[in-house]
C-alpha cells in the first residue's frame, strides 16, 4: 500500500473515531471504552498472519504469545463488554 | 489456494471495518447499546474466520487454534466471573493484552528483518512506532491492573522521577531510530522492548487510583493506535481502520475525562495526584463534623419531597448497588422523588457508577450527569452521598488553593439536607480534606455502605 493512501485512511479513521465518540452520554462511558478495546482485539487478525507466516522457532513462540494475548483482547473484551451492556434498561423495558 | 480467495478475504475484511463503526456507534446510545457490542462482535468472528484462509498464512494452524484456544478459555473464564465492581482492572488487563499482542506482531516483523527479509523505511517506522506504543501499553496497563486489584497498594515515588522516566522513554525512541536506520540486530532489538516495557511500567507506577481511569482510557487509545500501525505493516486495512478509530476515540475519552476532572492530561501523568496534600490540607476548615445514626437519617428521606443520591467509589467497595435501589424503590412507594446524580468520574472509569447501578436495575432515565443535575440542588430536601469525597468538595469552588480548586463538582453543599455514608474520619484517596462535610447541614454517617443502606432500608420501613 502506498504511504500516502495509507496517511488517507488513517486520517478519515481518526475523524471517524472522534466523530463517533463526540456526542455519547457519560453513562455509556465505560461500555464505551470496553466495547472499542473489544475492537482493538482485530490485532488478533495480524497476530494469526504473524504466526501464520512464522518459519523460525523464536518466530514462532513470539507469534504463539501474539495470538494468545490477542485472543484475550478479543474474547475478554466482548464478555465484559456484552455484561455490562445487558444491564442497561430502561424502565419501559423493565416492565416488560 | 482457494479459487477467488484473493477476493473474499478483502471483501471480508472491507465488511468487518465497516461493521466496527456501526457497531461503535451503536454503542453510543443506550437503546442500541447492545446491538452494537453483537454487530462488532459478528464482525470479529468473519474477520478471524477468514484469516485462516489468508494468502500469507501457510502453515503453524496448530499453534494458531491452540493459541486462541488458550488465549479465549482464559479471557472467557476471567470476564465471565468477575464481580462488576471489578472491571476497570478487567479492561485495563485485556487491553494490556492486545498492546502486548501489537508489540509481538512488531518483534517478528523486526525478526523477518535479521533473517534478510527486506523492509520498506515506512513500513520499519510504522513498526516500530507500534512496537514501542504496544509495548508501553502492556506493561502499563498490567500495572494499572496490578494497582486496582490491590496487588500493588503502594505508590512509588522518589526524587527525579520525573527525569528516570524520561531518560527510560528517550533511550526507547533513540533505541528506535536506530533500528530504523541501522536495521536490527537481535541485542538492539531485545534492548529496545524491555526499555520500552520499563518505561510503561515507570510511568504507570506513581499515578494514584483516582487518576486510574483516565490512564486506563489512555492505555485503550494507545493500543488502538499500535494495531492501526502494526496494520500498516501487515497491510490490512481492518486492522489500520479498527485501530485508529479506537485510537481517536479512545483519545476523546481521555480528554473528556481529564476535562472533567479540570487537570491537563500532562498533569495526570506526571504529577502524582494530591501532592499538595504534602503542604499540610489546604483551606480553613471550621467547625466540626455532626455525626447522624441511620434512623434519624432514614426519617430525614423518609419525609422528603425530593432526594438525590450520589454514588461514589465507597458505593462500589461496599457492594452497596442493590441496597440503594431498594431504598429507592422504597422512598419512591411513599411519594419521595429520588433521582441520582453521577460526576463523571466518580468510581474508578467514567461511568463506573452507572453500570454498577445498572446492575442493581436502576433505569437509567433516573439517573442525571453533572450539568443536568446541579441546578436542582437548592430544592432538594435531602442529598444522600454514599462514599462519595473530592467530587463533592466545594472546596472546588471556594478555595483557590485546593489543588481540585476549578473541577467541575457536584452542588451537594447547595441541598437543604446533606447525609455523607462514608467509613471513617480520614480524608480519603486524594487526602484532600473536604469542606462539604464541615457545614452545618451535614450529616455524617459512619459506616459501610452497604450495612448503612440496609439500616436506612429498616429505618423507613420502621415508619409503616
Amino acid at each position: 500500500m502506498e504511504g500516502w493512501v495509507a496517511l488517507y485512511i488513517f486520517m478519515l479513521a481518526a475523524f471517524t473515531g472522534i466523530e463517533v465518540i463526540s456526542r455519547v452520554p457519560a453513562i455509556l462511558h465505560t461500555p464505551l471504552m470496553s466495547g472499542s478495546n473489544f475492537i482493538h482485539g482485530i490485532v488478533l487478525v495480524g497476530a494469526m498472519v504473524i504466526l501464520g507466516s512464522a518459519e523460525t522457532g523464536t518466530e514462532q513462540v513470539v507469534g504463539f504469545i501474539a495470538v494468545f494475548l490477542a485472543a484475550g483482547n478479543v474474547v475478554g473484551g466482548y464478555v465484559v463488554t456484552d455484561r455490562m451492556l445487558e444491564m442497561f434498561k430502561t424502565s419501559g423495558q423493565k416492565k416488560d | 489456494m482457494i479459487p477467488g480467495i484473493d477476493f473474499i478475504v478483502p471483501a471480508a475484511y472491507f465488511l468487518a471495518a465497516v461493521m466496527f463503526i456501526y457497531g461503535l456507534k451503536a454503542m453510543g446510545s443506550p437503546v442500541t447499546a447492545h446491538r452494537g457490542i453483537l454487530f462488532a462482535g459478528i464482525a470479529m468472528l468473519i474477520a478471524v474466520l477468514v484469516t485462516f484462509v489468508h494468502p500469507m498464512v501457510h502453515g503453524n494452524y496448530g499453534l494458531m487454534i491452540a493459541a486462541i484456544a488458550i488465549g479465549s478459555i482464559a479471557a472467557w473464564w476471567t470476564g465471565k466471573r468477575v464481580a462488576m465492581t471489578d472491571m476497570p482492572q478487567m479492561i485495563a488487563l485485556y487491553n494490556g493484552m492486545g498492546g502486548g499482542a501489537a508489540a509481538a506482531i512488531a518483534t517478528v516483523e523486526l525478526l523477518k528483518v535479521i533473517g534478510g527479509h527486506e523492509l520498506d523505511t515506512t513500513t520499519t517506522v510504522m513498526a516500530v512506532a507500534g512496537g514501542i506504543i504496544g509495548a508501553i501499553a502492556f506493561s502499563g496497563s498490567l500495572i494499572a491492573f496490578a494497582k486496582l486489584q490491590g496487588w500493588m497498594r503502594k505508590t512509588w515515588r522518589f526524587g527525579g522521577q520525573q527525569i528516570v522516566n524520561m531518560l527510560f522513554f528517550a533511550a526507547t525512541i533513540v533505541m528506535g531510530v536506530m533500528i530504523i536506520i541501522n536495521g536490527p540486530d537481535p541485542l538492539l532489538l531485545t534492548l529496545f522492548l524491555v526499555t520500552a516495557l520499563i518505561a510503561g511500567i515507570l510511568i504507570t507506577v506513581p499515578i494514584g487510583g483516582a487518576d486510574m481511569p483516565v490512564v486506563i482510557s489512555l492505555y485503550n487509545a494507545l493500543t488502538g493506535l499500535a494495531v492501526g500501525f502494526e496494520g500498516y505493516v501487515l497491510q490490512n486495512p481492518a486492522m489500520m481502520i479498527a485501530g485508529i478509530v479506537v485510537g481517536a476515540a479512545g483519545t476523546m475519552l481521555t480528554q473528556l475525562m481529564a476535562k472533567a476532572m479540570n487537570r491537563p492530561l500532562s498533569n495526570v501523568l506526571f504529577s502524582g495526584f494530591g501532592k499538595a496534600d504534602e503542604d499540610g490540607p489546604a483551606g480553613d476548615v471550621s467547625g466540626d463534623m455532626k455525626s447522624i445514626d441511620a434512623t434519624d437519617a432514614a426519617i430525614q428521606m423518609a419525609y422528603a419531597d425530593k432526594v438525590i443520591i450520589v454514588p461514589g467509589y465507597g458505593m462500589a467497595v461496599g457492594q452497596a448497588q442493590h441496597k440503594i435501589w431498594e431504598l429507592t424503590e422504597l422512598l419512591t412507594q411513599r411519594g419521595v422523588k429520588v433521582v441520582f446524580a453521577i460526576h463523571p468520574v466518580a468510581g474508578r472509569m467514567p461511568g463506573h457508577m452507572n453500570v454498577l447501578l445498572a446492575e442493581a436495575g436502576v433505569p437509567y432515565d433516573l439517573i442525571y450527569d453533572l450539568e443536568d443535575i446541579n441546578a436542582q440542588f437548592p430544592t432538594t430536601d435531602v442529598a444522600l452521598v454514599i462514599g462519595a469525597n473530592d467530587v463533592v468538595n466545594p472546596a472546588a469552588r471556594k478555595d483557590p488553593s485546593s489543588p481540585i480548586f476549578g473541577m467541575p463538582i457536584l452542588d451537594v453543599d447547595k441541598a437543604r439536607n446533606t447525609i455523607v455514608i462514608k467509613r471513617g474520619q480520614g480524608t480519603g484517596f486524594s487526602g484532600i480534606e473536604n469542606l462539604l462535610f464541615f457545614e452545618d447541614n451535614t450529616r455524617m454517617l459512619y459506616g459501610d455502605a452497604q450495612k448503612m443502606a440496609q439500616a436506612l432500608i429498616s429505618g423507613v420501613k420502621s415508619l409503616d
